[in-house]
C-alpha cells in the first residue's frame, strides 16, 4: 500500500474568505497533526480564492492546496467529488477532514464511497490513539441521545466530518509561514450532470442566530405565529436573535432556517432561553454550547429541565410578561 | 415516472431522552418494549415527495427496507399512504452492516427491481444520523444525487430541485436517473386513508435475501465494516437546574428577571 501521511482538511471559501468552520478544522487539524509529528494541509476548491490561501497559513496549516476553476464556483456533487478524489489520490493524506455543512455533508459521503474508505459524520471530538496512530473519532447518534466511538482500521484516508462549532479554531498567527501549491482542476464540464440554476438566499433581519449571545428559542407549546412576536419582543430586549424547535418551522410559524437543533443551527450563546419546547436530543444538539440555558416550560418533567441551569415552570403566556416587564424594569434602572 | 424510496425502520427518535437505553456491551439501543419503531421521520418525507411526483405525473412508487425484527404493520406504511410495491432485504448476513455495506445491499437491489427514474432517500437516518446511504447508492449505481431535497418538480422531463443550504436554498437541474435524499422541509407526510391500510393490508411484500441479489459476502456484515465501534455510551449530564421560587406563574416570571440579573446575566 502505498504511504498515506498527513491530516488534510478541506476548506470552504465564499466571497475570497474561508468560512468560520474552516477554521475549525484548522485547529483540529493542526493538533492531530502535531501529535503525529506530520505536515496540515489545506485544501481550498472554489472560483477566485485570493486571499484565503494566506488565511489558511496563518490559522495552522502548513502547506495549502488551490484549486481555483471557474467551474468550481458553485458547489457541485460531481466536480467536487472529482477534484478531491485525484487531490486525495496525489497527496495520500492519512486523514482528511471536513466541515458538516452544505457541502461537507454532501461531499463526504461521496469522496469515500469513490475512494472506498470510511467516513465518520458530524465529529465533535477526534484525537490520535498514542499506540495504533489512528484518529478517534467521537460521533453523537440516536439524535445526540449517545455517543459513539469509532476508528477506521483498515483503509485511507480515515475521513471525518466535524460539527460547526464543535472545536475551537487556533489564534490567527501571521508570523506563520508556509507554502501555497496550485493543482489544476482539469475537469470536464460534460461530467457534471447537475446546473445550479439560482441560489435563494433568506432575508436576515437583525442578529443572526449563529452569532447571536442570546438566543431565545420557541417550541411547539408557543402554539402559533403570534406567540413569536412576544419571544421577538424577549430577544429585541436582551439583544439577541428567535430561533425555534422544528414543529413551529414545519408549521410555518416562523422561517425554516430559524430551525436550531442536529438538523438545523448550531448556536453557541452565552444565554440561551427554551420556551414551550420539550428538549428533545435533536434540539439540545444544536445548543450544547451555551454557556447558560435558561427554560419556561409547563412541564416540570420536560427534558429541558435536565439541561438548564435555570428554569421556571409555568405557562409560558403568564410567565413572559412579567418577566419581559422585570427585564424592561432592571435594564433601565 | 418510476421511483424508488429507501425506507428504514428505527426506535421511534421522538422517546423522551430520560426513556433511551443502550446495552454497552453489545454497543446498541435497546428497543423500548412499549413503544413499536417507526419509518424513520425523513424516510416519510421522501415517500410523501414519491407521492406529490405520482400525483401529477402518474407512475409506480416502489420501497424498498433493509432490516430486521421488521414490524410488518410499519414497513407497510408507505404503501398505506398510496406507495405501490415493498421489497424487504431480510437476511442474517446482513447483521452489522455498515452504511457501505447497506449502500451495496440497496443498490443492488434497486439494479435487480430495474426500471426506476429516479431513487429517494431520506437525508438521514434517525438512529445513526449518518447521511451516508444515499450518496453511497448513487455513487455504486453510477448516478449524478442532490441532497437535502425541500422541494421536487418535474419540468420538461428534467428533475428540479430545491436543495437545502444554510441561509435558503439552491435550485438545482438533474436529469433522470439521479438520487434525492429529502429533509423535513418538504412538508408533512400525508396520513394512510382508511382505504390506503385495507389495500396495503393485502399487498405482500417481496423478500430477497443476500443469495437472491448474488452480492458478494465479503462486503455485507459486521466483518465488511469500514469502520469499528470502539464504544457506545449515554452521556452523564449532571442534573442542577435552580428552578426560580414564587407561588404564581407572574411571580415566576419577575423572579427569573431577577435571578438573570443576580447571575449577571441581564
Ligand atoms: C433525525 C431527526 C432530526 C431532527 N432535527 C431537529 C432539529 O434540528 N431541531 C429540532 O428542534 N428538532 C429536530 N427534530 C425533532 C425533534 O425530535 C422533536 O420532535 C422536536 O425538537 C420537538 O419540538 P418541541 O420541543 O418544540 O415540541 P414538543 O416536544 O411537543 O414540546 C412542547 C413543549 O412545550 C410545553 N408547553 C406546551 N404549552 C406550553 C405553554 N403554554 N407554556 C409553556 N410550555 C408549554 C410542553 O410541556 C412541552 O414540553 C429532529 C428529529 C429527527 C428524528
Ligand atoms: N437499512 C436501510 N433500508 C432502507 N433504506 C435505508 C437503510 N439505511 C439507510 N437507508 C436510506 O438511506 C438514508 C440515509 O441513511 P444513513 O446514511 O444511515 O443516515 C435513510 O434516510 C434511508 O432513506
Amino acid at each position: 500500500m502505498a504511504e498515506y501521511k498527513g491530516v488534510l482538511i478541506c476548506g470552504e471559501v465564499t466571497e475570497g474568505r474561508l468560512e468560520s468552520f474552516s477554521l475549525e478544522l484548522l485547529g483540529i487539524g493542526r493538533k492531530l497533526a502535531d501529535d503525529l509529528g506530520q505536515e496540515l494541509g489545506a485544501v481550498l476548491l472554489g472560483s477566485g480564492i485570493g486571499d484565503a490561501a494566506k488565511e489558511a497559513i496563518l490559522f495552522g496549516a502548513d502547506k495549502v492546496y488551490v484549486v481555483d476553476d471557474p467551474l468550481l464556483k458553485d458547489y457541485q456533487t460531481d466536480s467536487y467529488t472529482a477534484v478531491m478524489e485525484k487531490v486525495c489520490k496525489q497527496l495520500l493524506p492519512d486523514i482528511l477532514l471536513l466541515g458538516q455543512g452544505a457541502i461537507g455533508r454532501d461531499l463526504a459521503p461521496r469522496l469515500a464511497f469513490r475512494l472506498g474508505t470510511g467516513v465518520t459524520m458530524d465529529c465533535i471530538e477526534l484525537a490520535i490513539d498514542p499506540e495504533t496512530k489512528l484518529m478517534v473519532q467521537t460521533k453523537p447518534v440516536y439524535g445526540g441521545n449517545a455517543l459513539a466511538v469509532l476508528v477506521c482500521e483498515q483503509t485511507k484516508p480515515q475521513i471525518a466530518t466535524i460539527r460547526v462549532k464543535a472545536m475551537a479554531p487556533l489564534e490567527r498567527d501571521d508570523s506563520r509561514t508556509g507554502e501555497i501549491i496550485s493543482i489544476p482542476a482539469e475537469l470536464d464540464p460534460a461530467a457534471m450532470r447537475t446546473k445550479v440554476l439560482d441560489k435563494v438566499k433568506e432575508e436576515v433581519v437583525g442578529i443572526k442566530l449563529e452569532d447571536a449571545r442570546v438566543v431565545v428559542c420557541g417550541g411547539r407549546g408557543i402554539g402559533g405565529p403570534e406567540g413569536f412576536s412576544q419571544l421577538e419582543e424577549v430577544a429585541k430586549l436582551l439583544g439577541g436573535a428567535v430561533g425555534a424547535t422544528r414543529p413551529p418551522c414545519d408549521s410555518g410559524w416562523v422561517a425554516a432556517h430559524l430551525q436550531v437543533g442536529l438538523t438545523g443551527k448550531i448556536v453557541t450563546p452565552d444565554v440561551y432561553v427554551g420556551i414551550g419546547l420539550s428538549g428533545s436530543s435533536q434540539h439540545i444538539a444544536g445548543i450544547s454550547g451555551a454557556k447558560n440555558i435558561i427554560a419556561i416550560n409547563k412541564d416540570p418533567e420536560a427534558n429541558i429541565f435536565r439541561v438548564a441551569h435555570y428554569g421556571a415552570v409555568g405557562d409560558y403566556k403568564k410567565v413572559l410578561p412579567t418577566f419581559i416587564q422585570k427585564c424592561t424594569e432592571l435594564l433601565s434602572g | 415516472m418510476n421511483i424508488i424510496v429507501c425506507v428504514k425502520q428505527v426506535l421511534d427518535p421522538e422517546l423522551p431522552p430520560s426513556a433511551f437505553k443502550i446495552d454497552p456491551e453489545a454497543k446498541k439501543a435497546i428497543a423500548p418494549r412499549d413503544r413499536a419503531p417507526v419509518i424513520s421521520p425523513f424516510d416519510e418525507n421522501a415517500v410523501e415527495a414519491a407521492l406529490r411526483i405520482k400525483d401529477a405525473h402518474g407512475g409506480t412508487i416502489t420501497t424498498l427496507c433493509l432490516g430486521r425484527d421488521l414490524d410488518m404493520a410499519v414497513v407497510k406504511k408507505p404503501l398505506s399512504m398510496g406507495a405501490d410495491e415493498l421489497v424487504l432485504l431480510q437476511d442474517d448476513a446482513f447483521e452489522g452492516s455498515d452504511s457501505f455495506a447497506t449502500a451495496y445491499a440497496l443498490a443492488t437491489a434497486i439494479k435487480k427491481i430495474g426500471e426506476f427514474d429516479l431513487i429517494f432517500c431520506g437525508r438521514q437516518s434517525a438512529d445513526w444520523d449518518a447521511g451516508q446511504v444515499g450518496s453511497g447508492i448513487a455513487e455504486l449505481l453510477g448516478i449524478p444525487s442532490v441532497t437535502p431535497a425541500q422541494k421536487i418538480e418535474i419540468k420538461d422531463g428534467k428533475v428540479v430541485v430545491e436543495r437545502v443550504v444554510a441561509d435558503g436554498y439552491e435550485i438545482v437541474e438533474v436529469s433522470p436517473p439521479a438520487l434525492i435524499t429529502v429533509s423535513n422541509e418538504l412538508g408533512e407526510p400525508r396520513y394512510p386513508t382508511m382505504k390506503g391500510i385495507m389495500v396495503a393490508k393485502k399487498k405482500t411484500a417481496t423478500v430477497w435475501t443476500a443469495q437472491d441479489l448474488g452480492l458478494d459476502r465479503s462486503m455485507i456484515g459486521a466483518s465488511a465494516a469500514k469502520s469499528k465501534m470502539l464504544k457506545l455510551f449515554i452521556p452523564v449530564r449532571e442534573a442542577r437546574c435552580e428552578f426560580v421560587a414564587g407561588e404564581t406563574a407572574e411571580e415566576f416570571g419577575a423572579n427569573l428577571a431577577l435571578k438573570l440579573r443576580e447571575a449577571k446575566l441581564l
